[in-house]
């Protein structure tokens, strides 16, 4: 094992003596990254950030329909997130089960484990409360006109998104919470009977049973992860319909697909358990509604994709964020075929094949299109643009540098490399060939993180110096650009709006711009 | 040719060529699918890109061809689920070959490695009891009970004879693991407080000096990465030989 290169001088005795990795803290990096991306990082970003701050200005709404239920789901994010992050400097650092914490595992494990308990109950309840003030928001505070089939579909997609954090996230918070008890005090919900770790008998009762958590969890996990990816879908529609300055294909069949899909994310969880010892009936079941929740996907895509047939594509920055999200997250929904097929999951299972799988929906794919949000919007919440050579720059280095990283998984996944492994499975004979890419790929990820540096400094350069921008920085047709100013002020509108037309209508014939707002008086020529 | 373009690893077991076409045929399938839209995709940006296409279409396209590359993906995946996935479940991993002709061994993980049992020439597993266990007795086998006279346990080391189904009852004494033999394309995750058996049939012999791997494949603790167990697979000769040796170090 040899030290970390230049982070390792950094990091404490006790995680890294002498720069070289301990297995405890690799696997305490694990968990907390997934968490941490997963709970702290995109749930916050796409749904407490665009959600709370582009929906209400899509929708012509003054603001959130209830302030103190949001500030208080800021709140319990904000503590939630503290407690997480503070696990790393008890003893035995954080949690260092899996963002899974499967049991028995996560019940046996250091402290850290219980703060990790304690963080999730209050990250699942800020979501719970935000999601709560969405719904009631949509519903009850549209402009007057803005008819459900005349949504900006970020919005549609942010309805469903709440919907699904309401409906998954408390079995998940419960689960929590049993999980604390047989941590502390000593029940065994998820302990079966006659367990010996270490050589010691646990003198918990027993009679728990672990698969009990894992349905649990994933009953949960499952409508999470269209929770990373329909806001995301959403901010592509957006920039998309934006930059092709024609009406998306296939508004209805989206809304449409992102229904179905909301309601079918609730039954295939078990997906995620092949390997528990499934019968046959069981595991028809789940594979049969695996391939089901595929083809709403594929609309979704499909309809984005046939958006450009006729388009004038205008290639800005965000626009070029959004149209690497497609070819991107195609990758990744097309790798969840063999994973979704159960024999053939067999041997890609616990692989980083399953990395790479979802990091081609969450990274390339969800980062992607929240970078392709915060360079759209920008110019809305500061009234200026963000660079544009230094955004190109941004997206070029990440696109390349992205697909070096997790490309390379896919063919270790296939050579049988496992996931989770401190030293990288370099001890397996199966993965010696394999395993030459770790090398590669680690240098794309510091090039990656080099990369980063061109977006941060856009960000606050442009905040003071960028180029100012008109309210409606590009002429878009939805309210927020059309109808608010920017930055928007308190109330986000002048003057309610009103709304007389569908969202996307660019290019309509016999206009003389090619972009018709939603708020414009019909004329005789609509007609 | 199949597992070479895949970098998929030796295969050395009966259904595992079976899963190996089916996993490149899903491959193909995600290859076309792939090349396809992205031709598109790439056609389009440069057909249509605001310079060479100042002005957009309202209309945009009218073929049908959206909803029938829907309809044919939805066709394959029935086919590939009716075709493959329910009877290779049903037959190759559930359908147990009789134990009177097989080679039945218990697996049992803990952490970091794995305990293997082998019933001896009675056929049958003797008792264990959790008290009984320590340093020497990892798996709390009662020696008292006759069942367990002749009995065998090994760690890490899984020897197998060719040519005959295996059944192997896992489970675990503390976590969850999961029992990963890449070569064979077998993976079952052991779970503490169930029994579960998985089957297969080894059709190809370990060559001199090669070890084979059980590769832990679920987070079970700060050891996961090390706890690598081996199989071989021997000629029946050779098995039997392996055994008397085993039962003569008990
Ligand atoms: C682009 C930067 C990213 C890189 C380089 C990266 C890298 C990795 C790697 C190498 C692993 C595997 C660790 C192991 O198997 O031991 C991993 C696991 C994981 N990542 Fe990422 N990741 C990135 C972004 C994300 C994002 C954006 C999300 C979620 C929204 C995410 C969620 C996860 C999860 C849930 C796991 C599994 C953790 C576990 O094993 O319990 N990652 N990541
Ligand atoms: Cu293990
Ligand atoms: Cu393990």
């Amino acid at each position: 094992m040899q030290p970390i290169p230049i982070i390792g001088a950094y990091l404490s005795a006790a995680n890294a003596p002498g720069g070289v990795m301990l297995p405890e803290f690799y696997n305490q990096l694990g968990a907390m990254h997934g968490t941490i991306m997963v709970f702290m990082g995109v749930v916050p970003l796409a749904v407490g950030g665009f959600g709370n701050f582009v929906m209400p200005l899509q929708i012509g709404a003054p603001d959130m329909a209830f302030p103190r239920i949001n500030m208080a789901s800021y709140w319990a994010y904000f503590v939630g997130g503290v407690v997480m992050l503070a696990s790393f400097f008890l003893p035995g650092g954080a949690a260092n089960s899996g963002w899974t914490s499967y049991v028995p595992l996560a019940v046996t494990a250091t402290v850290g484990q219980t703060w990790w308990l304690l963080g999730m109950v209050l990250l699942i309840t800020s979501s719970l409360l935000g999601s709560l003030n969405f719904i009631v928001t949509i519903f009850q505070l549209r402009a007057p006109g803005l008819t459900f089939m005349r949504l900006p579909i970020f919005v549609w997609l942010q309805l469903v998104t709440a919907y699904l954090l309401l409906l998954a996230f408390p079995p998940l918070e419960a689960a929590a919470v049993l999980q604390l008890m047989d941590r502390v005090a000593g029940t065994s919900f998820f302990l079966p009977s006659g367990l010996v770790v270490s050589g010691q008998i646990l003198g918990n009762s027993g009679g728990g049973n672990p698969l009990l958590w894992q349905h649990l969890f994933w009953f949960l996990a499952h409508p999470e992860v269209y929770v990373l990816i329909l806001p995301a879908m959403g901010i592509v529609a957006e920039v998309l319909a934006n930059n092709i300055r024609k009406p998306l294909w296939g508004y209805k069949p989206v809304v449409y697909s992102a229904i179905f899909l909301g309601f079918m994310s609730f039954v295939v969880w078990a997906h995620h358990m092949f390997l528990t010892g499934m019968g046959t009936t069981m595991s028809a079941f789940f594979q049969t509604t695996t391939m089901i929740i595929s083809i709403p996907s594929v609309v979704i895509l499909t309809s984005l994709f046939l958006s450009l047939w006729g388009a004038s594509i205008r290639f800005t920055t965000p626009m070029l964020f959004a149209l690497a999200f497609l070819p991107m997250f195609g990758i990744g929904g097309l790798t969840g075929l063999p994973l979704g097929l159960a024999p053939t999951d067999i041997h890609l299972h616990d692989t980083y094949y399953v990395i790479g799988h979802f990091h081609y929906v969450v990274a390339p794919g969800t980062l992607f299109a929240l970078f392709a949000g915060i360079y759209y919007w920008f110019p809305k919440a500061t009234g200026r643009y963000m660079n544009e050579l230094l955004g190109k720059i941004h997206f070029w280095g990440s696109f390349v540098c992205i697909n070096i990283v997790f490309f390379p998984m896919f063919i270790q996944g296939l050579a049988g490399m496992n996931r989770r492994l401190y030293d990288g499975g370099i001890q397996y004979a199966h993965a010696q060939t394999a395993a030459k890419w770790n090398m590669p790929m680690g240098h794309a990820a510091f090039a990656l993180w080099a990369f980063q540096l061109f977006f941060i400094f856009n960000f606050f350069w442009s905040i003071k110096k960028g180029r100012r921008s008109p309210s409606n920085a590009w002429d878009a047709t939805t309210l927020e650009w059309a109808a608010a100013p920017s930055p928007p002020p308190h109330g986000n509108f002048p003057e309610p709006p009103v709304v007389y037309r569908e969202a996307y209508e660019y290019s309509v014939p016999g206009h003389p711009r090619d972009f018709t707002p939603q708020n414009e008086p019909e004329t005789k020529r609509d007609k | 040719m199949i597992q070479r373009l895949l970098g998929l690893p030796i295969v050395a077991s009966e259904h595992g060529p079976q899963l190996d076409f089916y996993t490149a045929l899903v491959h193909l399938l995600m290859l076309a699918l792939f090349l396809g839209w992205g031709a598109y995709f790439v056609f389009a940006l440069h057909r249509f890109s605001a310079k060479r296409h100042p002005r957009a279409d309202y209309y945009g396209t009218k073929s049908k061809f959206g909803k029938q590359s829907e309809i044919v993906v939805g066709i394959i995946e029935v086919l590939f689920l009716v075709g493959f996935a329910f009877p290779a479940w049903a037959i190759r991993v559930n359908a147990f070959p009789p134990e009177s002709e097989a080679t039945v061994v218990r697996v049992i993980g803990e952490q970091f490695a794995w305990n293997v049992h082998y019933p001896g020439a009675d056929g049958k597993f003797g008792r264990t009891d959790i008290k009984l266990v320590d340093a020497n007795n990892p798996l709390g086998l009662d020696r008292r009970d006759p069942d367990a006279k002749d009995d065998i346990t090994t760690i890490n080391q899984l020897s197998l004879p060719i040519d005959k189904p295996v059944i192997v009852h896992l489970s675990s004494k503390d976590v969850i693991h999961s029992f990963g033999l890449p070569y064979f394309r077998v993976k079952q995750d052991a779970i503490p407080g169930m029994t579960i058996p998985v089957w297969f049939k080894p059709t190809m012999l370990t060559p001199e000096g090669e070890s084979w791997e059980i590769a832990c494949s679920q987070l079970c603790g700060l050891g996961h990465y090390r706890m690598r167990g081996f199989i071989t697979i021997m000629t029946p000769d050779k098995f039997a030989g392996w055994l008397k040796e085993q039962a003569a170090a008990q």
